[in-house]
């Protein structure tokens, strides 16, 4: 596309299809909308998501919530474990045993001083820490946990919780 | 106002005589409305990015409240120099070509009264940003107003200027990417502008605020056009692209005899321009291809959606190419501008510009700002359909 050549282009763009730009914002946006947006047709943008969809690139559509707000009886850990790499396959087999737990709600291969990062959730501490010592630690490959609890929320997924309060520009100006 | 007729009569003249903003009258009535939406703002709803904002309060904690150099602070000069260079294709020295000031507002205003002596006479073209024709008029000039059409997509023509052009004529000012008509010029539109400068020995005033906002090809500025830099006041600032209007700052960039006089004006009546903003200005040209790129990518999108909007209700309107306003024609309705923006306010409660509050030949035509989100400009171009229904 030609704008992609402008001086001022977000580089994001260069790398990732404006299109899924779009849904992550707003996944509930209508496909004739999203046309509107991307100025083609809303039946392409249809074709581009089922294509999308069957390629696996678009896993799925949740929505943002602002779980402080709730008052759940719920705690999130988040547990650095540091594990031996297998012969064959690496971390991946140990990394896909660990994500198959329910209660492993994300889980990535790090850099640094330690291999998985997981965001484990449970309705209270001990229920989590039982999750680390009765599931976690025992497995096979895992050489050692570290566990932090969540406390507040400030930002997921790129929302801000908290919103600042809206800037008061005059209705109509120059 | 119910000044006394004596005090009245007090008043210079010029000044008595102009006439209030006609975006002002509209204000005054959306002001005293609940929950209008409004597409009559001309400034950018994102808010100033973080690492700028973040940079003032940073400033301001190392004590950056005192006057800076009556230019402004060199090294912000140095940036805007290195900056003009790269993306307006003509070198300033940061010396004594480069003047910071209380934004483009007061360039436009520095520049007019540098240049005119009583009578001289300002080409410009309308529709155009509405303080034009009162600061030719502030600085002692006589206007001259061109209008451009919108079967030329609002482009300002070599044959335009010269019907209008005569022997007192002095400045030309332009504004591309334009307010209130989103058009711009290419290079080839603009060598014909320059070379008529060039015959008729005019001073060139360009106001490009807006040029980081085109959407679809990249801005073109006349002082890159040989021969032009030369006798030409580029003015911009970091009001729209940068979403920092309330800031205040902008900038002038021309050869060092205009600059100075310009200085000269500046130095008496405003000191200089405030230290604070120009310290979130230098965080600012740190990354202007990132921060800018995002607000382009956005009011892409939302001109593509005004523009199938338009289209899909059989509101005609010349493809806004840049700035963020789209000025679609209502004179097929058969009510004047202003009446249709007042309607469509009272039964609606969308806030839009009639076209005549940037010069008469905006009648017909209504300006619809898209710096506002998304979901306000889906909900105002759902109520425009319903509206329109009615007329
Ligand atoms: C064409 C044009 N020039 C100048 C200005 C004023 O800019 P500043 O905020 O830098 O004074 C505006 C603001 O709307 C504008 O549209």
């Amino acid at each position: 596309m030609r704008w992609k050549r402008l001086p001022f282009a977000c580089l994001n763009e260069v790398f990732m299809d404006e299109l899924l730009k779009l849904l992550q914002g707003n996944a509930l946006e209508s496909h004739a909308n999203l046309g509107k947006l991307l100025n083609k047709p809303a039946a392409d943008v249809s074709k581009e998501i089922a294509a999308y969809e069957k390629t696996g690139v678009i896993r799925g559509y949740q929505a943002v919530l602002d779980e402080d707000k709730l008052d759940l009886d719920r705690v999130t850990a988040v547990i650095e474990v540091k594990v031996t790499p297998q012969r064959e396959g690496g971390f991946n087999n140990i990394a896909t045993r660990i994500s198959k737990f329910p209660e492993v709600k994300s889980a990535y291969l790090m850099s640094g001083g330690y291999d998985l990062l997981l965001f484990v959730e449970g309705r209270n501490l001990r229920e989590v820490a039982t999750f680390v010592s009765e599931h976690l630690s025992p497995l096979e490959g895992v050489l050692s946990t570290s566990t932090h609890f969540m406390l507040k929320t400030y930002k997921r997924l790129g929302v801000l919780m908290q919103q600042d309060s809206k800037n008061e520009r005059l209705s109509v100006a120059p | 106002m119910n000044a006394s007729p004596s005090l009245r009569n007090r008043i210079n003249t010029v000044v008595r005589d102009i006439p209030r903003s006609g975006i002002r009258d509209f204000f005054d009535i959306v002001t005293t409305m609940k929950d209008v939406i409004s597409l009559g703002i001309g400034e950018p709803d994102f808010d100033t990015p973080w690492h700028v904002r973040e940079a003032t309060v940073f400033a301001l904690e190392r004590g950056a409240t005192h006057y800076s150099s009556n230019l402004g602070y060199i090294e912000l000069r140095r940036a805007l120099s290195k900056y003009v260079a790269k993306h307006f294709g003509a070198e300033y020295n940061p010396d004594n070509e480069v003047l910071v000031t209380v934004g483009v507002s007061e360039a436009l205003d520095l520049a007019l009264r540098a240049l005119i002596n009583p009578g001289d006479e300002v080409l410009y073209h309308e529709p155009c940003y509405v303080s034009y024709r009162a600061t030719i008029l502030f600085a002692g000039g006589k206007p001259l107003a061109v209008e451009t059409k919108a079967e030329n997509g609002f482009r300002l023509t070599r044959a335009m200027l010269e019907a209008k052009c005569t022997p007192k004529t002095k400045v030309l000012m332009l504004n591309f990417p334009n307010n209130p008509t989103g058009a711009i010029m290419s290079r080839e539109d603009l060598e014909d502008i320059a070379k008529f400068a060039i015959e008729k020995d005019l001073i060139v005033i360009t106001d490009e605020i807006y040029a980081e906002l085109t959407y679809d090809t990249p801005h073109t500025s006349i002082v890159s056009i040989p021969g032009l830099r030369d006798r030409t006041i580029f003015l911009h600032g970091f009001s729209k692209a940068w979403a920092m209007t309330g800031y205040r700052l902008g900038y002038a960039c021309g050869p060092a005899e205009l600059i100075d006089a310009m200085m000269k004006i500046h130095q008496y009546t405003m000191l200089c321009a405030s230290s604070l903003a120009q310290k979130a200005a230098i965080e600012a040209l740190t990354r202007p291809e990132i921060d800018v790129g995002e607000m382009v990518d956005e009011y892409r999108r939302r001109r593509n959606f005004l523009a199938s909007s338009f289209k899909e209700m059989g509101l005609e309107c010349h493809r806004p190419l840049g700035a963020f306003y789209a000025f679609p024609s209502v004179a097929k309705f058969k009510i004047p501008a202003k009446e249709f923006a007042l309607k469509f306010l009272h039964e609606e409660k969308v806030a839009i510009v009639p076209g005549t509050a940037f010069g008469d030949c905006g009648e017909g035509f209504v300006r619809c700002a898209y710096a506002t989100n998304l979901d306000n400009i889906k909900e105002a171009m759902v109520r425009l359909k319903r509206f329109m229904a009615t007329l």
